[in-house]
């Protein structure tokens, strides 16, 4: 399995978050999370401006394997959509930390950040669900 | 307790991602089943089915036992090696299992039967043996290997005692032979497969198995796990026992009626409310459908059609087609115009004829 970045915070659902400079949140799911689903052929990505609540599936990644509905990890304003996973959703497969993001959230409530799990904690949580 | 196949660690060290399968501990694919599929579909490909049943039934009586017990027909089988698909049904005519019988001589049959139905396939089949005197003896000594693709049979050939190559060249389609195979190993290979390409199926003795794999690949041949499996048995129009049937469904709903022989005079169990439901008139059918836009369709999702609701048995993406296919049971007569419930999502599907797929080419109209 590839390293976690040190940068990233997580839901317990998989889904990474990362905070920009310019204030926004990028969003995507975890290496673990693509490895489960297996190779990915479909993602349903929520709207440019849709306003979204913590905690809420926004998203769908389809495998050949499943549907796996995305939640947001902050709440906001959805402001970006990688279109490019129309094309080539195995993206997420390839680069789930980097070229496999799925959304930017603005968020309206920054502190939601600080619920989320850091990298080691995620990490544990892994090594306890091997277990 | 998960059972193993003796590949269990052969599939580890090549970094399998492995699943329960029926009780047993399976590759689902060994990093992509989408390029295992291709792999499949343009050259070769391996799977370990180890876990699937071998079943030796011996005795004077085994044929006429076969007769009784199967409702596709043993007569069918008179060359030696020759193989035959055919459904084990109950009294009610509900499918027990699907399974694949070879003809060695008339007192002495082999079956293969699925891994997830093992106990109460042997339950069924000792208890309508005794009548007939027939010994059921499972073969848990033997692994099994099917090679499949367009270059696999060429790959399997290329590993066998030369006196041995020209005569399994020839081997035809459902016949199975024995061969040396590396090392002298015994081999029994059959040219059978459920891909919808051409290929083998090789029983080899458990010991052989780990040997047989490794030199399958180094011939070039791919490691594809179960994941691979069911995307090509789905695209090539294979059933699948459990999600395409069961004890709760006739053959005539599964689209299997090509596997029924009502021959004249053959006593075979089921037969009688088989009979009675087709002349009746089947209520349900089994189509193929197809979906052109994107998303998935996946078992259990409802079928919406002008004569009522129906539902999706096996459905997933297609890797060849790159687009989502499903197999369907849905009320009988003209349906009209067809929708899948995905999530909520009304989407419109085309209604087709299957296999969806054959010699690595999408069928005519898909």
């Amino acid at each position: 399995m590839s390293e976690i970045p040190g940068d990233l915070k997580f839901l317990k659902s998989h889904e990474w978050a990362r905070a920009e400079d310019n204030g926004n949140v990028r969003v995507g799911i975890s290496d673990h999370a693509q490895g489960q689903l297996g190779d990915v052929v479909y993602v349903e990505l929520p709207e440019i401006g849709a306003s979204v609540q913590v905690g809420h599936g926004v998203a769908t990644v389809e495998s050949v394997k499943a549907a796996s509905d995305i939640y947001t990890p902050v709440s906001g304003e959805i402001v970006e959509v990688n279109e490019a996973l129309a094309d080539s959703p195995e993206t997420i497969n390839e680069d789930a930390y980097g070229e496999g993001w799925l959304f930017v959230v603005k968020p309206s409530d920054r502190a939601e950040l600080a619920e989320l799990l850091d990298a080691d904690a995620y990490a544990e949580q892994l090594e306890n669900e091997d277990h | 307790m998960t059972e193993k196949t003796v590949l269990n660690a052969t599939h580890r060290a090549l970094g399998a991602r492995m699943v329960d399968f029926g009780g047993w501990d399976m590759p689902i694919n060994y990093g992509s089943q989408i390029e295992e599929h291709h792999a499949v579909r343009q050259d070769a490909g391996m799977f370990d089915v180890s876990h699937m049943t071998v079943v030796d039934l011996h005795g004077e009586r085994t044929r006429e036992f076969l007769r009784h017990l199967l409702a596709n027909n043993v007569d069918k089988l008179k060359a030696q090696g020759k193989a035959l698909y055919s459904c084990m049904l109950d009294e009610q005519g509900g499918v027990i299992d699907d399974l694949i019988v070879y003809f060695f001589d008339d007192r002495h049959f082999r079956l293969v039967v699925n891994a997830a139905t093992r106990a109460k396939d042997l339950a069924w089949i000792e208890q309508q043996a005794k009548a007939f005197g027939v010994e059921v003896k499972e073969r848990p000594d033997f692994s099994m290997i099917a090679v499949q693709g367009p270059n696999a049979r060429d790959k399997v050939i290329g590993l066998l005692h030369e006196v041995d190559r020209e005569r399994i060249r020839k081997l035809g389609k459902f016949v199975a032979a024995a061969a040396q195979g590396p090392h002298g190993m015994p081999l029994f290979i059959a040219r059978t497969g459920y891909t919808g390409e051409d290929g083998f199926e090789i029983i080899v003795p458990e010991e052989h198995a780990v040997a047989l794999w490794e030199a399958l690949l180094a011939a070039g041949v791919k490691p594809a796990g179960l994941g691979a499996r069911d995307t090509l048995r789905l695209e090539a129009g294979m059933n699948l026992y459990g999600q395409d049937m069961d004890e709760t469904v006739s053959p005539w709903e599964a689209n299997l009626g090509w596997t029924i022989s009502l021959d004249e005079g053959r006593d075979f169990i089921g037969r009688k409310v088989l009979e009675a439901q087709k002349a009746a008139g089947v209520k349900r059918v089994m189509v193929g459908l197809v979906l052109d836009e994107k998303g998935v369709l996946r078992h259990g999702q409802k079928v919406l059609t002008a004569n009522g609701e129906g539902e999706i048995l096996s459905g997933s993406f297609a890797p060849t087609l790159n687009k989502a296919v499903a197999f369907a049971r849905i009320p009988a007569g003209e349906p009209g115009e067809v929708r899948v419930d995905i999530r909520g999502r009304e989407v419109p599907v085309r209604v087709v004829k299957y296999p969806f797929v054959r010699d690595g080419k999408p069928c005519e109209g898909i």
